[in-house]
């Protein structure tokens, strides 16, 4: 537009959004009275996660003694330190899998049940009893002279007691049972998100149970599990307690959550503890990523068609 | 691998019924449906058309009686094993199949080779006019397309039955008169035989060969259209095909039929099955009760609407009946008219 003639048309709309009340532009981004409810929220997370986070980050750049990557340096030469990410990965990775292998079928058939909400209360209680209690209620159900073990010789299926506590499968076992109900819980929301009429119209046109699963409810359920299994992940990984109670911490299950405290609470290297929690969230943030980046190739749209 | 062919002579419901706890959904249907046949179940929601749907799906067990397919008995099947097709509401497709896999899923069951799934995708996509379509997914569709897809994925694994439960209540008007034609179209081409469950009396009348009238979980009336639109059988029939002018009174013989007293006049009628004295159900439909000089009801105008044909009213008498007329002229709420109808369009039934 370089005519020098006035245009009064396309002057005046402009002319009449400078005059709109700073209030009323606002309120046309979403921004009014409400949005001021959102500010403790905001001072909440900002004052208790990206503080700290922030904070624990400078610190592990700032160790006692060495550079900037000294803390780094140290962790990735020493297997005492760097086997922990191993070591973490042998337990999350396979708690993941196995409790969303189980959530999935479970999720499945409960989808179904008439007394839905009684069987989901059941399953849901392991996670108001929290992990030092669960941990606690595996070392008299697990020890040698426990009911597991009871049975096994009591039946002749062991001649002498297995070992099921202070080792891997003690964590592992504290774990799942801790874990699943959330997976669970994950897995049923995708689960019911699915249209059943949909798995009718796959048996109407001759598919069988196995193949509606297959071409149906698992392709649909796919995205959901990436993030169910995102979050399982991350739930598992970030084991402490029962890695304690139930491990053996100085061996078998020393998590990455256990050298990173006892560097802070051991060796009062508060450098050192945060360098080993941004390992933590570095490895976390890894597999969550890749997860993420899987889910991107599959069908994401809505589990349900039509007009509603 | 479906058990049914095409050439079937008729599905038969043998005294089908369908319980849920206490409540009968449906009971004692007997319907025969013959090879060829359009048959819609009609009736208000509630009625038990679309438990009686899924029952022959297979969707739903019976809890009383059987299903036939010739001298086959087939209840007992899952739906898989019946080899019928089914059209949803909401039309059920595949959200993550694009078109062409959405219509070639009953033949990937059927584990048919590749060339000929193609062939005959291709050949039912062209049937349903979708052909450029063919690679999106259902999401990517307006209401109209996603519905011929359903239709082609029905259709397209030859079924001996076609199940069809409201398929156009999502579309708008001029659409659903479009798809009803394409229905009807595809019906009579591929010669299978078509159940179509609707509670849109229009709908069930200019597709169907036979129309089953349900109510309450039982079926009032069968016959062809034109028989349920002049003559239905039962006074709930006569409301849900437009009667609804339906007055309680009195009928007494008269000379040439009988005559009732509507609305403090007297009207002649024609008795159905048998009622030609005591306490009656009349049924006019409005389109038969209309204004003229010499017609026994006298009545006074309360509203009438413009309808670009004619004008379709309600009237007022001095006994408080309100009366559906329609009207050719203009009329005026507060006018005072005559209205009448002919004897042959006063159906006149035994109240119970």
């Amino acid at each position: 537009m370089n005519s020098a003639a006035p245009l009064p048309e396309t002057a005046a709309p402009r002319a009449v959004a400078r005059a709109a009340p700073l209030r009323t532009r606002l309120r046309a981004r979403g921004l009014d009275g409400v949005t001021l409810l959102a500010l403790p929220a905001v001072l909440f997370v900002l004052a208790l996660f990206v503080y700290p986070f922030l904070y624990g980050l400078y610190l592990s750049f700032a160790p006692a003694k060495g550079g900037a990557l000294a803390n780094y340096a140290r962790f990735f030469s020493q297997p005492f330190l760097y086997d922990t990410i191993a070591t973490t990965l042998l337990l999350a990775v396979p708690v993941t899998i196995v409790n969303v292998a189980a959530a999935v079928p479970v999720a499945l058939r409960v989808r179904l049940m008439r007394h839905q909400r009684l069987l989901t209360t059941v399953l849901v209680i392991p996670i108001t009893l929290g992990t030092v209690l669960v941990a606690e209620g595996l070392l008299t159900y697990l020890g040698p002279r426990g009911w597991v073990n009871r049975l096994l010789l009591d039946f002749g299926l062991s001649d002498r007691p297995i070992r099921l506590l202070h080792n891997y499968w003690g964590v592992f076992l504290s774990l799942v049972i801790s874990g699943f109900p959330f997976t669970f819980l994950l897995v049923l929301s995708y689960v019911t998100g699915i249209d059943p009429s949909l798995e009718n119209a796959a048996a109407i046109l001759g598919a069988r149970a196995r193949a509606r699963f297959a071409r149906i409810l698992l392709p649909l359920l796919v995205p959901g599990l990436a993030i169910t299994l995102a979050l399982s992940f991350v739930q598992a990984f970030s084991v402490f307690p029962s890695a304690v109670l139930v491990g053996a911490p100085a061996g078998a299950t020393r998590v990455i959550a256990i050298a990173a405290y006892q560097a802070a609470f051991e060796q009062y290297d508060y450098s050192m503890a945060s360098a080993i929690a941004m390992l933590m969230a570095a490895v976390q943030l890894l597999i969550v990523v890749a997860l993420l980046m899987l889910r991107g190739l599959v069908y994401r749209g809505p589990a349900a068609t039509g007009k509603g | 691998m479906a058990l049914a062919s095409r050439d079937f002579r008729a599905l038969r419901l043998d005294a089908i019924g369908r319980a849920f706890g206490a409540v009968q959904a449906l009971r004692e249907v007997t319907l025969t449906v013959e090879r060829g046949e359009f048959v819609a179940l009609l009736g208000p929601s509630g009625c038990g058309k679309s438990t009686a749907l899924n029952c022959i799906a297979g969707l739903l067990a019976l809890t009383e009686g059987s299903i036939w397919l010739d001298d086959r008995r087939i209840d007992p099947l899952g739906p898989e094993d019946r080899g019928f097709a089914m059209v949803f509401q909401n039309y059920a497709l595949f959200p993550h199949m694009n078109v062409r896999r959405n219509v070639g899923f009953g033949l990937v069951s059927q584990r048919r080779p590749k060339a000929e799934i193609a062939r005959r995708v291709e050949e039912a996509l062209a049937l349903v006019r979708l052909g450029p379509q063919a690679d999106n997914l259902p999401g990517q569709l307006s209401g109209g397309q996603q519905q011929r897809v359903a239709i082609a994925r029905a259709i397209v694994v030859e079924p001996p039955l076609v199940l069809m439960d409201e398929p156009l209540s999502n579309l708008d008007a001029k659409l659903r008169l479009e798809m009803r034609a394409e229905i009807r179209r595809i019906h009579n081409l591929l010669g299978c035989a078509t159940i179509y469950v609707t509670h849109d009396q229009d709908e069930a009348l200019s597709l169907a060969d036979r129309i089953v009238v349900m109510r309450d979980g039982a079926v009032r009336q069968v016959g062809p259209p034109e028989e349920l639109y002049a003559r239905p059988a039962h006074p709930d029939v006569a409301d849900f095909m437009g009667y609804r002018n339906l007055v309680r009174t009195l009928v007494h013989p008269a000379p040439g039929g009988v005559a009732v007293t509507v609305a403090g006049a007297e009207l002649l009628g024609t008795p159905v099955a048998a009622a030609t004295n005591g306490a009656a159900i009349v049924a006019i439909r409005p389109e038969d009760l209309t204004p003229s000089a010499d017609a026994p009801i006298v009545a006074v105008v309360a509203s009438a609407e413009y309808r670009g044909r004619d004008f379709a009213g309600v009237a007022r008498a001095a006994d408080g009946t309100e009366l559906y007329f329609r009207a050719e002229t203009r009329v005026r709420p507060g006018e005072a008219i005559r209205l009448g109808a002919p004897a042959a369009r006063v159906l006149v039934y035994a109240a119970t």
